[in-house]
């Protein structure tokens, strides 16, 4: 071996060495003292940093859990019970059980149901639509179709149905989040309590205006009649500014406010079809 | 040349289609829907109900607060209803529905067309009478004129600047207003230079109304303070900032208001509804609209009652063309397309354009290529391009940092965009987010 | 029965020019160096550079069809710019298999890895030719001599180049004023009688390119009169202090690839500054970059790399320098 061989060894080797212990000792210098349980939980959740747990990102989340006495007011939507019941594990605490949600569209503004009175021209985005005007329909408050929750989602949990052009969620991808929540400026968009087999009843509108002026501008809109409001056996229906609501929560999916219903508005989805009465014989006509 | 702003700015094609027709007076219509918001500020509170019978200048609606403006009758009927309708905000919003009979006015008013040159009353009296009268900014804005006279605790004013130029393709009622009634704005122009304690005017006008500048330089003979100052035809000359600047040279700071360079502006037609309110007693009642477009067949300049539905002038304008594609309130740049045309004027509506089918349609959004015309476009120093993809993409911060905030939305950016990019629908965007989490800090 | 109106946020009017009109702009100023280039190296020229324009087109719409599965965007004009650039680069009796090589790098590396149209960093006809540079060393540094239609294609007679000459001879010690003698005389240099890439031989032609560009507000002065005073002053500072070892600023300015560097290359939009202020500083740095590269690089000529190399500075230049705003800030008291 030459010697200029050997020396470019060593020098490399000791430009090494030095710069070895020159990082140690910055490391330890300028370390960050945190919690360790901190890692282990970030390690715990789902690592998707959607915000759906109100926190910016899962560490956030982690430094909240591994700081609070108890995990009241705390869930992890993606991860769900699972996820919750091990970080309790990690961090002896006892978990809190949570209902499962689900985002729910609460418009039916189809173009069969809302006739279309304008074009909308402008950048595809229902934020600069809603800041611009009511709509490309007669009702101020339902879905623009430009899609601002479909591209929120981080889960691939909806797409734009082309042809009602309003947002569809995939029930099993949906982890609710509330991303499409924030992202829908007229807040159509609601968590609702998940039930079996996704079975879901809801008003299907958030139509403020009067009888008159809903219905015109929607064949489905909600006139506030409060028809369902009386029918309900659970008390889960209440009338605010002309527009009924159905509480996820005291719902018992009897679906007697479904029938009730004058517009339509309501839908229950995924239950199985009643069976229709047999129709009454046609009055001849003398 | 003609003095102008340094930076920026744009020429779109004039299109001032009815610059030679002369105002010419809308008839009645059936019915008026007088909106309770027309201006800046807190939603005035109607005072009448469901048939009352009203007189054309009688108080309907009262200013709630400091920010917000009177609402008066514009016509003499019989309440039908008050209720929430569409108007030309695109939602609907409170207004009070007159059915129209006959044209009697309040008798306070004083309707004789002689010109009253001399003003008696005191600084005090004019801010007043201009409250009362509902006086709001006619340039479009429709600030409450009875704020914008009153200077601030601290500040100093000395020197009002009328803006006579209308850059905004299309839209000539401010011209016209300048050929026809000259001198009745020029003595609103010294009843707001009283107000104010001020003693110069200069009115600003575009080069491009050569007529209307002989005329007031003619006229301004008798008014020693006013100067009329001709000004190079580039948009957005008409914006408060680039007039000071063109006029005086001097810059409104960021964040600013122009009376901190001691400047306050007011419209052509607001100077006209000041001398019409102080000297007439007249409130603003009604207001000239050019109604204007390719395929008019009858375009002019109408003086229109407020809260004529816009079908109306669209009907006295030779009806709608078939072959309309869009109904812009206001001007090309700056105004608000229509939905409906079922809409009432209101006090900030310059003009109505029909535009044809082949120039209704946005074309094709491209890729950014990075040109940079935007911002050699903005007349505000801005990057277009920056803030309106930090507005797109949620970067509300940076955009913060970018003076986001400066932008006075007049539209240079989104005109000249060679990749027809909608920059200034996000950017309107930003700024609204801006403005909101930046007021959440101050009231934290 | 009422119209249905379209209803858009303001404005509601856009300006006639659009991204199309403006690459055909760009295309219709290169025209003068066209003919020019096929004047001088004939049949070469006219393979070359279709070769180039018909592989750049091809390649966006077949990444853009079968790969990205988006609307092919290629009616916009850039990639035909792209190719008639990347053909006038690159010397006339280049081989069809080496110009279809650089297309792909052009297009499939530099600019639509990126993301496409107004994403790349670099400039996609430069990295080609960079590329094929460094790939094929000797078919890119033989230049055919310019004898109009006779030049032939493969089969051309090449010679050296007026920087080659230039570079060889200074470092074999001769002077300058000696072999200025075996180079053409500057007028014809303006003219372009000279070996060399297609494009890039003829200043008149060039500059005639540049001046339509400038008044059909396609391109500002600031980069071509910042590259080309920077080149001027710098070369023309060395030739003062020792005419014997440095050539003269004319003659740095209408030899090499100087002047369609300056005037269609460096004022691509996707890779030059934003604002007038950073594409000054920009032109300064090409200007000094390629005058250090043809005084004491190994390459006889520079301006390529010194484009990319500013290239790559050119989103920190838009990060700091920021237009003048309008109205000082108000400090809130």
């Amino acid at each position: 071996m030459s010697s200029g061989i050997l020396l470019t060894i060593i020098m490399l080797s000791a430009l090494g060495l030095i710069a070895a212990v020159v990082l140690y000792f910055i490391a330890q210098k300028f370390k960050v003292v945190e919690d360790p349980r901190i890692d282990t939980v970030n390690e715990a959740l789902p690592g998707a940093n959607c915000g759906g747990c109100g926190f910016t990102g899962c560490r956030a989340f982690a430094e909240v859990l591994v700081k609070s006495e108890s995990f009241e007011g705390l869930n992890c939507p993606v991860g769900g019970a699972d996820t919750m019941a091990r970080v309790a594990d990690i961090l002896g605490r006892q978990p809190v059980a949570v209902e499962p949600k689900v985002a729910v569209v609460r418009c039916n503004g189809t173009p069969e149901n809302a006739a279309r009175t304008s074009y909308y021209d402008g950048a595809v985005s229902c934020r600069v639509a809603h800041a611009l005007y009511g709509g490309t329909t007669g009702c101020q408050y339902g879905c623009l179709g430009c899609g601002d929750c479909v591209e929120s989602c981080k889960f691939d949990a909806m797409y734009m149905d082309p042809l009602t052009e309003l947002p569809v969620i995939i029930d099993d991808k949906c982890v609710a989040c509330g991303a499409c929540v924030k992202a829908c400026p007229r807040n159509i968009i609601e968590l609702r309590k998940r039930n079996k087999k996704d079975r879901k009843i809801y008003v299907s509108c958030v139509n403020k205006d009067k009888g008159g002026p809903a219905r015109k501008a929607c064949r489905v809109a909600c006139i506030g009649c409060g028809k369902c409001v009386k029918i309900c056996p659970y008390d889960a229906i209440t009338m605010v500014d002309n527009l009924a609501f159905i509480d996820s929560y005291k719902c018992k999916l009897c679906r007697k406010c479904v029938a009730e219903c004058p517009t339509g508005s309501i839908l229950e989805i995924n239950f199985p079809v009643k069976e229709a009465k047999p129709a009454e014989p046609a009055v001849a006509d003398n | 040349m003609f003095k102008t702003f340094p930076k920026g700015g744009i020429h779109p094609p004039e299109n001032k289609l009815t610059a030679d027709k002369p105002i010419v007076a809308l008839p009645l219509p059936a019915q008026v829907t007088v909106p309770v918001s027309q201006h800046i500020g807190a939603p005035a509170i109607p005072l009448v109900e469901k048939g009352a019978e009203v007189k054309a200048g009688q108080l309907i609606a009262q200013s709630k607060g400091f920010v917000s403006a009177n609402i008066h009758s514009p016509v003499s009927g019989k309440v039908s209803k008050t209720e929430p309708s569409v108007d030309s905000t695109g939602y609907k919003q409170l207004a009070v529905v007159i059915d129209v009979e006959g044209d009697e006015w309040v008798d306070t008013i004083d309707r004789s067309p002689a010109l009253k040159r001399e003003i008696t009353m005191t600084r005090e009296q004019i801010i007043e009478r201009c409250q009362q009268c509902g006086l709001v900014g006619m340039g479009g804005a429709t600030f409450p004129t009875h704020i914008k006279l009153t200077v601030p605790a601290g500040k100093k004013c000395d020197l009002v600047i009328i803006n006579g130029v209308e850059c905004e393709p299309y839209l000539t009622s401010d011209h016209r207003l300048m050929l026809e009634k000259g001198a009745e704005v020029l003595t609103g122009a010294s009843i707001i230079m009283k107000a104010l304690g001020v003693e110069r005017v200069v009115v600003g006008i575009e080069a491009n109304k050569p007529d209307a500048i002989s005329h007031l330089t003619d006229l301004a003979k008798d008014f020693p303070e006013i100067t009329i100052q001709p000004l190079q035809v580039k948009y957005p000359q008409g914006g408060e900032k680039q007039l000071i600047k063109a006029c005086t040279g001097r810059e409104v700071p960021s964040g600013g208001l122009p009376v901190d360079v001691g400047v306050v502006v007011q419209n052509v037609g607001t100077a006209f509804a000041v001398y019409e309110a102080v000297q007439k007693n007249k409130p603003l009642i009604e207001r000239v609209v050019t109604v204007t477009g390719r395929s008019v067949t009858n375009p002019g300049n109408f003086l229109v009652r407020i809260g004529t539905p816009v079908t109306a002038l669209i009907e006295a304008a030779g009806g709608m063309p078939d072959d309309t594609g869009k109904v812009v309130n206001g001007g090309p740049m700056m105004g608000k397309a229509l939905a409906l045309t079922d809409v009432p004027v209101t006090k900030g509506t310059s003009g109505i354009i029909l535009f044809p089918e082949e120039a209704s349609r946005r074309a094709e959004v491209l890729p950014c290529i990075r040109c940079g015309k935007c911002s050699s476009a903005c007349a505000m120093g801005l990057e277009p391009w920056l803030i309106s993809v930090l507005s797109e993409k949620g970067l509300f911060e940076r955009a913060e940092k970018e003076k986001i905030t400066d932008c006075m939305e007049c539209g240079a950016c989104a005109y000249t965009c060679p990749a027809k990019r909608p920059l200034l629908d996000y950017i309107r965007l930003g700024k609204s987010t801006v403005i909101r989490m930046a007021r959440e800090r101050v009231t934290k | 029965m009422n119209k249905i109106l379209n209803v858009s946020p303001s404005p509601h009017q856009q300006s006639p020019e659009t991204t199309r009109r403006l690459m055909y702009g760009v295309v219709a100023a290169l025209i003068p160096a066209l003919a020019a280039s096929i004047y001088y190296f004939g049949m070469g020229a006219i393979i070359v550079t279709l070769t180039s324009v018909l592989s750049c087109v091809a390649v966006e719409y077949l990444i853009q069809k079968f790969i990205l599965k988006v609307k092919p965007s290629v009616s916009d004009g850039s990639a035909i710019v792209t190719g008639l650039l990347l053909a006038f680069n690159v010397p006339s009796n280049l081989p069809v298999y080496i110009v279809i090589i650089g297309a792909v790098i052009a297009i499939g590396m530099a600019k639509m890895t990126f993301g496409g149209l107004g994403n790349n960093p670099f400039n996609p006809a430069l990295v080609g030719r960079v590329f094929l540079l460094i790939s094929f060393p000797v078919q890119m540094t033989s230049w055919p001599v310019p004898s109009g239609f006779k030049t032939g294609y493969l089969d051309a007679v090449t010679g050296a180049t007026p920087l080659g000459i230039l570079s060889e001879g200074v470092k074999n010690g001769e002077a300058v004023s000696a072999l200025m003698d075996k180079i053409p005389t500057h007028m014809q240099l303006f003219y372009g009688y000279m070996g060399g890439s297609m494009g890039e031989v003829a200043a008149a032609a060039l500059i005639l390119g540049g001046l339509y560009l400038i008044w059909r507000k396609i391109i500002t002065w600031h980069i071509p009169v910042s590259i080309l005073v920077t080149v001027a002053l710098f070369t023309g500072i060395l030739w003062l202090v020792d005419p014997t070892k440095y050539a003269d600023p004319v003659f740095h300015l209408l030899t090499g690839g100087i002047m369609l560097g300056a005037i269609f290359m460096a004022t691509d939009y996707v890779t030059s500054p934003m604002t007038h202020k950073g594409m000054i500083i920009y032109g300064i740095g090409i200007g000094v970059i390629t005058v250090l590269i043809r005084t004491w690089g190994a390459y006889p000529e520079g301006v390529s790399f010194a484009i990319l190399i500013m290239n790559a500075f050119v989103p920190l230049l838009n990060m700091y320098i920021k237009p003048k705003r309008f109205g000082k800030e108000v400090k809130n008291g």
